[in-house]
């Protein structure tokens, strides 16, 4: 840096620091945008994520089934569970359907495995206890409603297999399931034991899976599947994936709106206090002229001072701003967020921009002031 | 004679009011002349055309070897960084900086900021233990000596000063005086505007305007000017 840059920059600062009273109003304007700038961003960033992890509780997300009516072989099932990202994979679990009996009255048998389950289908209410040995299953609400069947009873399930050959197998009640819907109306049990009473295995009519991703991830994942493993057929469950994606788009334009807004706010601030600063600077402005400084100049100084607040307003408006997301991500998602750093430089940047852009208006207003005019106190 | 300021039948006029009639005068290099009249007579007016701050409605100006009147903005605004020094009654120092960072202001917009050169100009008007204060922190003499030494700093062929002493006292305004002589016998020309007879008796020569008129043109310091309305009849 040149000697006339260093002093055109100690001119700068001096004029800042020395004049604090202005420097804090307007740093105040730029660094309470960037605050609730940086703040919103950092929850946009993370709103997906929060999102699909609120969205989890709604159950699967993504759901396999054998090509055409085919049944899902298990096999099939394994490989395409290869290929979904581990650390994304909050469960996964078969459901095969079976039309069975209990004193000559017709139920639907649901074989899952309800580690698993819990899970994908986490707004499942239990009461009693989930089953955790063999030949204990759970019934649905409606089921123990209106039959004999209920917690704590035992009851022999029996029908015939696609072979046509008759089964009977006695299960123990531990708990009734009540989810709302068609599920309380099911008998639940271990996928295993469903095998074992029926002597057919290694199949499910299909899966369900819930992942932690976006709808256009789970689009690109169901195509990969299909293109991987031919025998299975993954598709995503709208409704769930759909909701996601409409609540987040709404939301993510409704804090992009605000963020916008906030902005022109703080653009406002900055011009209105910029503008003050001229007019208690005429003379100042004025003497400089009548030194022999170009018009251009006294702007690029009056900038040069707008980027300066932008940068330190920005600086510590960030800082605020991590506490500011943090807040919110707590208080509104019940979870602390990672702080992301990248932001600051980006806040900083906008800032610095946004003071820039709202000093043009006053450096006009500088520029045209008539030396010979003020020095002489009109 | 070589002249570094030509007026050649200058007039003024701000709607209603004509400031300055048809006025013609020329100064030599090196000359200290004095402006000397009422209130409203033109000086200030005169003194902007001169500084480049203002331009005539009529005539022209030739202020070392250029005409003033075919200059564009930025022209005017480069003679003023190039040739001339002002010195104002108020001062003028920008309150947040210190009185060597008002002086190498002037340095800033001529050229390039040299410290030790500022310091020198600060020292040649007796304040160079005095560089590092605010402005606030000087008296009103030692803001006016500041104000000096950022107007000599670029060396500037001509010296333009409004009432230099008006806000001073009988010790600084000799203090100022003194340093304005030394910058004559160095060569500088020195235009000041005053209302004080002492002042003016420290110039080469005194004209004094009324109406916009000149109306008293006297080379010499000699002889006092005893009153504005004397020398309006003289003029008569």
């Amino acid at each position: 840096m040149n000697k006339n840059k260093a002093f055109a920059f100690r001119l700068a600062i001096f004029s800042l620091i020395r004049r604090r009273s202005r420097l804090l109003a307007a740093l105040l304007g730029v660094a309470l945008g960037a605050v609730v700038l940086f703040g919103l961003i950092s929850l946009c960033r993370d709103l997906p994520r929060q999102f699909r992890d609120e969205f989890r509780a709604y159950g699967a997300n993504l759901v396999f089934a054998g090509l055409g009516s085919a049944r899902l072989d298990l096999n099939d099932l394994k490989k395409a569970k290869g290929l979904l990202p581990p650390n994304k994979l909050l469960g996964l679990t078969p459901l095969r359907y079976e039309s069975v009996r209990n004193r000559l009255r017709p139920y639907v048998a649901v074989g899952v495995d309800f580690a698993q389950s819990q899970k994908t289908s986490p707004f499942w209410r239990v009461t009693g206890r989930w089953p955790n040995e063999p030949f204990e299953m759970l019934v649905g609400a409606d089921i123990a409603l209106n039959s004999d069947l209920k917690e704590g009873s035992f009851a022999t399930i029996d029908g015939r297999n696609p072979n046509q050959e008759r089964y009977a197998k006695d299960f123990r009640i531990v708990g009734t399931l009540a989810t709302g819907g068609v599920e309380d109306g099911f008998l639940f049990m271990a996928l295993a034991d469903l095998e074992k009473m029926t002597g057919i295995s290694g199949v499910a009519d299909l899966a369900e899976a819930s992942l932690t991703l976006g709808a256009d991830e789970l689009k690109t994942l169901a195509a990969n599947v299909k293109a991987t493993v031919p025998s299975v057929e993954a598709r995503l469950v709208t409704r769930i994936t759909d909701s996601e994606t409409n609540a987040l788009t709404k939301l993510t334009s409704l804090v992009y709106l605000v963020a916008v807004v906030i902005l022109a706010l703080t653009m406002i601030c900055v011009a209105t206090t910029m503008m003050t600063v001229v007019l208690e600077r005429r003379k100042e402005i004025g003497l400089k002229k009548a030194l022999g400084a170009e018009n251009n100049r006294v702007a690029r100084e009056f900038l040069v001072e707008g980027a300066i607040v932008g940068f330190v307003g920005g600086f510590l408006g960030s800082l605020g701003g991590v506490v500011f997301a943090q807040i919110v991500a707590y208080n509104v998602f019940g979870r602390v967020m990672t702080p992301r750093l990248y932001l600051i430089p980006l806040t900083m940047l906008v800032m610095v921009i946004v003071a820039v852009v709202a000093s043009r208006s006053p450096v006009k207003k500088a520029s045209g002031i008539e030396p010979a005019l003020v020095l002489k106190g009109e | 004679m070589n002249h570094i300021l030509e007026i050649d039948n200058v007039s003024k006029i701000y709607g209603q009011v004509v400031a300055l009639r048809d006025l013609s005068l020329t100064v030599p290099q090196g000359q200290w002349l004095a402006i000397m009249g009422p209130s409203g007579s033109g000086k200030t007016t005169l003194m902007n055309i001169v500084g480049c701050l203002d331009s005539p409605t009529v005539g022209q100006v030739i202020l070392d070897g250029l005409n003033l009147g075919v200059l564009s903005h930025a022209g005017l605004t480069a003679i003023r960084r190039e040739s001339i020094g002002l010195i104002f009654q108020e001062f003028h120092l920008i309150p947040y900086l210190t009185a060597l960072e008002n002086v190498m202001v002037a340095q800033y917009y001529h050229s390039l900021v040299d410290e030790n050169e500022a310091l020198e100009a600060l020292a040649r008007v007796g304040l160079r233990e005095r560089a590092r204060h605010l402005p606030k922190q000087l008296s009103g003499g030692e803001q006016q000596r500041v104000c000096v030494a950022r107007a000599l700093i670029n060396h500037p062929k001509i010296i333009l000063a409004d009432e230099p002493t008006g806000n001073l006292d009988e010790t600084n305004e000799l203090l100022v005086m003194d340093i304005l002589r030394q910058l004559r016998d160095q060569g500088s020309t020195i235009i000041v505007v005053t209302h004080a007879q002492e002042v003016a008796a420290h110039a080469d020569r005194v004209i004094v305007l009324e109406h916009g008129r000149l109306v008293q043109d006297r080379v010499g310091a000699k002889e006092r000017v005893d009153n504005l309305e004397t020398a309006s009849l003289m003029a008569g």
